[in-house]
């Protein structure tokens, strides 16, 4: 049984068009990833499933009920852990649960020992008195954890869970989702941009520009690939590229300065290659594919992390500086 | 209608166990109000002399000084609507099994509760200013205090419905509510003023949530006593020659308080 399922689901802001027209099914108990750049339309895809948003276009239900005309239904199938946090500091991490078990209409008698157990789970349980707002980030994202789970629901939506987290944190969130889901035989939809990250999914969607551009497992999208990444650079990377695709008919991508293209069975290819090759090198690296490669492949662009962002803002004005001179 | 009702309920909760953990807002909100008190009564209470005999302009001002109070709070808890939108709160409000009017219904019954609290509070003052304070006054005081303070919180919440951040709510706040609580009858009895401003007043609902504490403190023969008397200086508030009892006045009350409530329902429920 399919515990999502998305038809021809679209989004506009005015003239933007965030998400269009986008297609497919999560089955129970999968870990269902998003992956894309920044802006790609993930958070508003969540959003939609969540009800926060209403469609411009399409249809989708989750557990079966409508996500436009069913609303509360929806609601109380679903867990949310947003980017940013939604607590209310000034009360203690209990209170915070005790709110979300009022307005969730958990029953008296299983509330109290439901907060104990999930506090228990988050390893919060010493703090569970204490102010939210004296919480390490990592601490505020376990306990949403805890509260999006509060209500036993089938779907638990994860929209960037370890966003500006560090990486022992990060690694430390994965490990309760990854337990969750053999526990409680749970759903989990996330959406993240982090490569690493997506690789820990049962399938991953890729889309960009409001577009899916990509859907399968991590492995599958990898070997798509046909094989080994070899990313090299060149004195002249125009004339690089040129006689990679003239003699072994490939197909390079520049990325920042950087060729890069797969072959199977890059270990013997490499030799090969160096063997008679025309084209100066100043350097060359083979390694195992990972989904970042798959994402350069399909949209012919990397997934830029924040900082990357910045360095080629850094770069347009430069740009533009020189052009005003 | 379970789930509003539901949402109702566990939003004022929440909106008491904030109050209860921050303590210096329940000190903070008596200070424009006592300001008031000491500095009009202090500066003008001699000028002024009895108003109407047995009144003096502090006990004139004292009771309408109790209105301030919890109309001020109650439009001062829309803060806590754009508060929550800041801090992501709001999220996790929006996207409970509650509905949208039961989120307001919350925050109004949960803000009117706290601002209840605070008029009755400034009741401790009645006996220094020579107030006679009997249990079936304050047994009549609460409900009207609590009609006034659930519709004035529609209009808080009305305008922080609209609002990004917390300085342009407050911003917005003090111009509309200076303007409504001096030409609200508070500090003068609006039939001895010119026609411009007793036009004015008349026109601004919180006159008559003022009008309505203060009748319940005076006594209607008072209020209405320079108006029996020929004079142009009754106390309470005459609309069309007719001085209006309490009841018609809290009636205003409960009709500015639907269409309040009604639109920042409304207001919230349009974006998304």
């Amino acid at each position: 049984m399919n515990i999502i399922e998305v038809e021809g689901l679209s989004k506009n802001f005015g003239h933007l068009v965030a998400v269009d027209k986008v297609d497919f099914q999560v089955a129970e108990g999968e870990i269902f990833g998003f992956l894309g750049p920044n802006g790609a339309g993930k958070t508003t895809t969540i959003n939609m499933l969540c009800t926060l948003l209403t469609p411009t276009g399409g249809r989708a239900t989750v557990n079966g009920y409508d996500v436009v005309r069913q609303r509360s239904e929806v609601r109380r199938s679903i867990g949310l852990v947003f980017q940013e946090p939604t607590l209310d500091e000034y009360l203690t991490a209990e209170q915070n649960l005790r709110f979300h078990a009022y307005a969730y209409k958990i029953p008296g008698e299983i509330r109290e020992k439901r907060i104990s157990e999930l506090l228990d789970l988050v390893e919060l349980s010493d703090r569970r008195k204490s102010k939210v707002r004296t919480f390490s980030g990592g601490m505020k994202r376990r306990l949403e954890i805890a509260r999006g789970l509060l209500h036993s629901p089938r779907v638990l939506f994860l929209d960037e869970p370890t966003l500006g987290l560090d990486p022992q944190t990060r690694r430390h969130i994965w490990d309760y989702v990854l337990a969750l889901r053999k526990q409680h035989s749970l759903t989990i939809f996330l959406t993240t941009h982090y490569m690493d990250e997506a690789e820990n999914c049962d399938r991953i969607t890729i889309i960009d520009q409001g577009h899916i551009i990509a859907l399968d497992t991590p492995d599958k999208l990898k070997d798509a690939l046909g094989g080994d990444v070899i990313t090299l650079k060149a004195q002249d990377n125009n004339a690089a590229v040129l006689e990679l695709k003239e003699k072994y008919s490939l197909s390079p991508v520049i990325e920042n300065g950087t060729i890069t293209f797969s072959v199977p069975q890059g270990e013997k290819f490499l030799p090969k290659m160096m063997g008679n090759f025309q084209s100066p090198l100043v350097s060359i690296s083979l390694r195992r594919p990972t989904l970042d490669d798959v994402f350069l492949k399909l949209t012919g662009r990397a997934i830029r992390e924040e900082g990357a962002g910045i360095k080629e803002l850094a770069m347009k004005v430069r740009a533009m500086r020189g052009h005003g001179r | 209608m379970a789930d509003t009702f539901r949402g109702m309920w566990v939003v004022a909760y929440r909106e008491l166990l904030r109050f209860i953990s921050e303590r210096s807002r329940i000190f903070s909100s008596f200070a424009m109000p006592l300001l008031f008190l000491v500095i009009f009564g202090a500066g003008f209470n001699r000028i002024i002399g009895s108003l109407t005999p047995g009144v003096n302009f502090i006990q004139f001002m004292y009771p309408g000084i109790i209105a301030m109070t919890v109309l001020t709070n109650s439009v001062m808890s829309g803060l806590s609507v754009v508060w929550d939108r800041e801090f992501g709160f709001l999220k996790e409000i929006l996207v409970a099994p509650i509905g949208r009017s039961g989120i307001v219904l919350g925050k109004a019954v949960g803000s009117a509760a706290v601002a209840v609290m605070q008029g009755i509070i400034m009741l401790v003052l009645a006996p220094i200013l020579g107030v006679s304070l009997t249990p079936l006054l304050v047994v009549k005081l609460i409900p009207m205090l609590i009609l006034i303070s659930v519709s004035l919180s529609g209009l808080g919440i009305l305008i922080a419905s609209r609002m990004r951040s917390q300085q342009s709510f407050q911003i917005i706040v003090q111009i509309i509510i200076f303007p409504l609580i001096f030409l609200s009858g508070v500090f003068f009895p609006v039939n001895s003023v010119p026609t411009w401003l007793a036009v004015i007043s008349k026109i601004n609902p919180l006159t008559y949530g003022v009008d309505a504490i203060r009748q319940l403190f005076l006594g209607r023969e008072i209020a209405a006593m320079g108006g029996a008397m020929g004079g142009n200086f009754a106390i309470g508030v005459t609309v069309f020659g007719h001085t209006m009892t309490i009841i018609e006045d809290m009636l205003i009350v409960v009709i500015l308080g639907v269409i309040l409530l009604s639109t920042a329902a409304w207001s919230f429920s349009r974006q998304e």
